[in-house]
């Protein structure tokens, strides 16, 4: 068991850090551990959590802006900003259900570290684009910030946001300061059966297309449809696609329709109400669709046009079920436990369709063979690595999680 | 104005002048390269016009192919190199040196593809920002951001900067809107970041590329995001008799719940050149105007236009009128996006850029006046409220040198004010010259030296675009390329 070292401020992670640089000792980071199931295990005799930093340190309703240092729970988050009926409007992931890791406690500094962001990414942006500042120590024992808590700011290089998706490779931050949205008013979600995936995707992107600023667009195959257990859809023998449409209520009224008409050459929907697409996209949410089993799972980021496609080329090697998101730019790929976790077959037909595919579940075995994140070209590994020793030139922080030899 | 810093240029290039442009000549072809003196005149400088450098030459390039060629060459032979889009930047971000070699890309502007199921529309970056929404437009679609100079500048210069907008409020400034660039590098390679799809692997490279000013490579291609058009939108205009209840209203608007498009903001001297000026029909009877846009069908806009005319009307505003249709919303805006060409015309300003906490609004303001009155300069104030992102206009006259360096002062004043109540210096024009020795207002030496590795890792020998962002004092020692390699031309002629 490795040691456990939970600084509470600032100065102690700094601390800590030149103690592990002087007796050369990487340390592996971590929030809570929710997503320390996805990357290369990293081997480190000690482990830095941010659990023991924590608080909302400023919240502006009217700005629309919060801070919160790296180690506050996002659900009370979560609960602070309902208060003042708002939101983060990204829709964070909760991959516990999916990892079997503990529920409930992922840290909003795990949050931006992993630049993870849900279905409603596809109208507002993702968590990256919402980072507006962060404080943080770097892999030389240096505190440093960027950004700030404003709205707009273009001062200097973006820091802040170059260290979202990083998964702690680079810097551990301690504190983030991010937008916030409004809670919508309403919610309606309209909900087609049956369709097979290249219709579905089609549908998806025509829906994007209007100007009715859907905020969610998925579509799960049959097997994945199968574990939704919202009603009127538990049960459910065929595939889904959905729509999601927030905002006041007779906006809601007056676009549900609308969609309905535009998109009716792909059939008559179900429609859910508030109550209903709260509990479909929450489910979305927690990842229902792929709970944690010896099944492999796949993240692939691509076109929407290729993603279909993709998906079929991969179905005559393996049987797969797929969870389409990002009105179809974002493939939740679930596949048989097999050796190499299909790894070549997946990269290769995401070579030829542009884009990256990441390995979010496998046992650790196999992360340790196969590459996590998509290895990258010559030119993109050369500043990858090259940013690596901007932050952490000793390989201090998460070494290997990302790849194998950063 | 002197009172900014430029270094000496280096002899030894200024020296072989004649030989470099032989060089280029045969790389890029003679219809590629501008080196006689009207012709580089033209790109002195650029909309922070006070201060001018002659470019050693001017080159144009038609392919990516090309600009490598050049960035290599220019590296190999320790050469600096000044990007540059339509050279709109209000900082000196595109101000060349005697000693460095413009690279345009205006003559890069084709649409390379537009795909409306994926929203993406894949260009050169050398197009101007209007002429991406042009493109689309047919289709439905169009390009978020939108700087008042989106006639001129290039998306090339809006990745640089990262520039913003009045609509950014709703849709999000530059970064939010890039999907993958083709990035030149200093040393002639060429990297493809990001791409079609939606988050780029690997660490985010792009978050770095935008807002680098130019100073880690040099962006040919970029992949943009590009939207469904609303199916209407309209503009309301709201007169407060002071800066306080505009804020307060601004503040209200965004806590009921409603993020409108855009809200912009106006005191009076704007107020009455843009009027002047547009004929927007602006009230000129307030101290404070705001121009709140919404989108929607034409009901949905009735509907949220009635509900913030409303709120409005709890503080009491001097005048409240609803666009009644499109010619006057297009005027509304034509007023708005011509305040600095219409202010330019009656005074020489500097544009201030800081963005504050909108909870700050009416003290920056109040104190905004304050120091432009001690340095006896007028100002007029019109800018993004609902970010908060100021642009107050400290006029001067330029033909008088202590006038022009108290506007400086002023200028530099007004920022530490920004920064102080927990803003920043600059919201979407870029540090450039203007503002790079207040960068240490902003951030510590660490923070400095943090970026400064970035820096250091895209162009080892800082030749892009040297001089700007980063205080003169306290950079790394450049790490030289290796010995001047044989020259290959890639452009027939
Ligand atoms: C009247 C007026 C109104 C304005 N309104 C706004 C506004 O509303 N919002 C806003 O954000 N800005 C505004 N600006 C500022 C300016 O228009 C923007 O900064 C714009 O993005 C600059 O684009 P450009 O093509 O003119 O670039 P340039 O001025 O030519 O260059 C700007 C920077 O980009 C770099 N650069 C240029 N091309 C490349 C390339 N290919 N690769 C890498 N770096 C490159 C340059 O080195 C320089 O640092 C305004 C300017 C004016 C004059």
């Amino acid at each position: 068991m490795s040691e456990l070292l939970r600084p509470a401020a600032d100065w102690e992670l700094k601390s800590l850090i030149t103690q592990c640089g002087e007796q050369n000792r990487p340390v592996e980071v971590v929030g809570s551990g929710t997503k320390r199931a996805i990357g290369h295990p990293v081997d480190a005799s000690a482990m830095i959590t941010t659990a023991s930093l924590r608080g909302i340190t400023l919240y502006e309703p009217t700005e629309l802006v919060m801070s919160a240092r790296a180690g506050t729970p996002l659900s009370q988050i979560e609960v602070e900003l309902a208060s003042r009926g708002q939101m983060l409007p990204f829709e964070p992931l909760d991959f516990s259900a999916a990892l079997a890791s503990p529920g409930g406690q992922a840290t909003i500094g795990g949050v931006f570290a992993t630049n993870n962001s849900g279905a409603r990414r596809i109208s507002v942006g993702s968590a990256r684009d919402h980072l507006i500042g962060m404080r943080g120590v770097n892999g030389r024992a240096e505190q440093f910030k960027s950004g700030g808590r404003v709205m707009k700011n273009v001062t200097g290089y973006d820091v802040a946001r170059a260290l979202t998706g990083s998964w702690g490779t680079l810097a551990i931050m301690t504190e983030v300061t991010f937008k916030v949205a409004p809670l919508p008013d309403d919610i309606a979600t309209i909900v087609y059966s049956g369709l097979p995936e290249d219709l579905a995707v089609e549908l998806l992107s025509l829906a994007m297309g209007t100007p009715y600023e859907v905020s969610g667009t998925v579509h799960l195959t049959s097997g994945h449809a199968a574990r939704i257990g919202t009603a009127p859809l538990a049960g459910q023998k065929t595939s889904l696609t959905a729509l999601r449409i927030e905002n006041f209520m007779k906006s809601v009224r007056y676009r549900k329709s609308r969609l309905i008409d535009a998109l009716k050459a792909y059939g008559r929907p179900v429609e859910l109400d508030l109550e209903a697409s709260l509990s479909f996209w929450g489910e979305l949410r927690r990842m229902a669709f792929t709970p944690h089993s010896d099944a492999i799972l796949w993240r692939i980021s691509t076109s929407p046009r290729k993603a279909a496609d993709l998906v079929a080329t991969l179905r005559r090697h393996m049987p797969v079920e797929a969870t389409y998101d990002w009105s179809g730019g974002l493939v939740w790929l679930e596949i048989p436990d097999c050796a190499d976790a299909g790894a070549a077959d997946i990269r290769r037909a995401v070579a030829i369709a542009g884009g990256h595919a990441t390995l979010i579940r496998a046992n650790e075995s196999v992360r340790r063979e196969v590459d996590v994140f998509q290895p990258q070209a010559p030119g993109l590994e050369k500043l990858s690595r090259g940013l690596k020793l901007a932050f952490d030139p000793q390989g201090l922080l998460n070494p290997g999680r990302m790849y194998q030899t950063m | 104005m002197t009172s900014i810093e430029l270094p000496h240029p280096d002899a030894d290039i200024v020296d072989r002048r004649d030989a470099i442009v032989k060089d280029l000549t045969a790389i890029v072809g003679a219809r590629a390269i501008i080196s006689d003196v009207d012709g580089r005149r033209a790109y002195e400088t650029d909309a922070f016009t006070a201060y001018k450098r002659l470019p050693l030459a001017v080159i144009l390039p038609e392919t990516t192919e090309v600009v490598a060629a050049v960035l290599g060459y220019c590296h190999q032979n320790g050469i600096k190199v000044v990007p540059r889009g339509a050279g709109t930047s209000l900082c000196g971000g595109a101000l060349p040196a005697e000693d460095a070699i413009v690279v345009g890309v205006s003559r890069m502007n084709k649409v390379i593809e537009i795909d409306t199921s994926a929203r993406t529309a894949r260009v050169q970056t050398g197009i101007t920002n209007l002429a991406i929404s042009a493109a689309v437009g047919p289709n439905g679609f169009f390009y978020a951001p939108d700087p008042s100079s989106q006639l001129a500048c290039t998306l090339a210069g809006n990745i640089a900067m990262n520039s913003g907008g009045a609509h950014c409020l709703k849709y999000g400034v530059t970064t939010n809107n890039i999907l993958g660039v083709k990035l030149v590098m200093m040393d002639g390679s060429i990297v493809d970041i990001g791409g079609d799809h939606l988050d780029a692997e690997g660490y985010d490279l792009l978050a770095l590329v935008v807002g680098s000013e130019g100073q880690l490579g040099v962006v040919t291609e970029a992949t943009v995001r590009i939207l469904p058009q609303a199916e209407g939108a309209r503009p309301m205009l709201i007169g407060f008799e002071s800066t306080a209840k505009a804020s307060i209203c601004v503040s209200r608007i965004i806590a009921s719940g409603i993020v409108p498009v855009a809200i912009e903001f106006m005191d009076r001297p704007a107020i009455e050149v843009c009027e002047a000026f547009a004929k927007a029909g602006y009230p000129l009877d307030v101290e404070a105007l705001l121009i709140v846009e919404v989108e929607g069908s034409e009901e949905e806009i009735g509907d949220r236009l009635a509900y913030i005319a409303g709120l409005a009307e709890e503080l009491g505003p001097t005048s409240l009128i609803i666009s009644a249709d499109d010619a006057q919303s297009a005027r509304i805006w034509k007023g708005r996006k011509s305040a600095f060409g219409a202010i330019g015309r009656k005074a020489d300003y500097l544009c201030m850029d800081g963005t504050i906490p909108l909870s700050q609004l009416t003290h920056v303001l109040e104190e905004i006046g304050n120091i432009c009155s001690r340095y006896g300069l007028g100002v007029a104030n019109v800018f993004h409220a609902g970010d908060g992102n100021l642009h107050p206009l400290v006029m001067y006259d330029a033909n008088d040198l202590r006038q022009a360096e108290r506007a400086e002062q002023a200028g530099a004043d007004i920022l530490r004010l920004c920064v102080s109540v927990g803003g920043c210096l600059t919201g979407e024009h870029g540090v450039g010259i203007e503002k790079r020795d207040l960068m240490r207002v902003q951030f510590s030496d660490v923070d400095l030296a943090q970026q400064m590795r970035i820096k250091t890792l895209f162009d080892p020998a800082w030749l892009l675009n040297p001089a700007k962002v980063f205080p003169l004092d306290g950079r790394p020692q450049p790490i030289r390329a290796g010995p001047p390699v044989a020259v290959t031309p890639v452009a027939a002629e």
